[in-house]
């Protein structure tokens, strides 16, 4: 096969109240097994897809957010989280669930697969992305 | 004649909430629900739509669906009353009708 292709799925809603918080997650784990160059992009109300401390047994849904701490293992460690989408909702990354990777060309070190980054910066991943997956 | 409205997106993906706000009359309830429970939040852009008609309208915010979000209620803006889904049950008996703001 060639060059892998850059894919990035771009996040934008929030958890539970519509399906396309956990269908993009399926998509994403589903697409890591191709060995394409993925990332994920969190941002406007996607940002809360990501919040800790999520319980759902009252709401009789599944409780999905233990799967983003799975991304690391899929080698999906490209998460860029809008700092924007943050600062309008009066959150912080310490807010989010702590997602790492083992980085295998640095001795396994455990490193953050969580990049804050500014819009106009995801803006340019967005360019450079061959193909944009929207939910 | 008092009516319940339900909000159920959040005031930051789309205008139901503030909508809502503006055609609620005086001593009527919102209750926000679902992705709706996001409006209830203190820091946020759109945080001054529920704490600007406080004085107005009493509003109300669903647990189970903050909970969902791993929202604590200290969190949530001042005078917003949790309630659950007998609250909810409760709210839509005690008054004259039931409005959805999609």
């Amino acid at each position: 096969m060639s060059d892998a292709k850059k894919f990035l799925y771009v996040n934008r809603k929030a958890p539970y109240g519509t399906i396309y918080a956990l269908e993009s997650l399926e998509v994403v784990l589903i697409g890591a097994a191709f060995e394409q160059d993925v990332a994920l992009a969190f941002l406007d109300d996607g940002v809360y897809q990501l919040f800790k401390g999520q319980e759902t047994a009252d709401l009789g849904m599944k409780n999905f957010s233990p799967t983003y701490k799975a991304l690391g293992d899929y080698d999906v460690n490209k998460i860029y989280v809008e700092k924007e989408s943050l600062d309008a909702r009066g959150l912080t990354v310490d807010d989010l669930l702590p997602l790492t990777y083992e980085d295998e060309d640095d001795d396994w070190a455990e490193k953050s697969s969580i990049h804050v980054v500014s819009a106009s910066e995801l803006a340019n991943i967005m360019d450079q992305s061959d193909v944009v997956l929207s939910f | 004649m008092t009516q319940l409205h339900t909000v159920n997106k959040s005031p930051l993906d789309r205008n139901a909430l503030e909508s809502a706000v503006m055609h609620a009359t005086k001593g009527s309830a919102i209750l926000m629900i679902e992705d709706g429970i996001y409006g209830a939040m203190k820091g946020t852009a759109k945080s001054d739509v529920v704490a600007g008609a406080m004085g107005e309208i009493s509003f109300y915010v669903l647990g189970p669906d903050l909970k969902a979000r791993g929202i604590d209620e200290s969190k949530i803006i001042d005078g917003i009353k949790v309630v659950d889904y007998k609250g909810f049950v409760d709210l839509v008996a005690e008054h004259d009708a039931t409005q959805s703001w999609l």
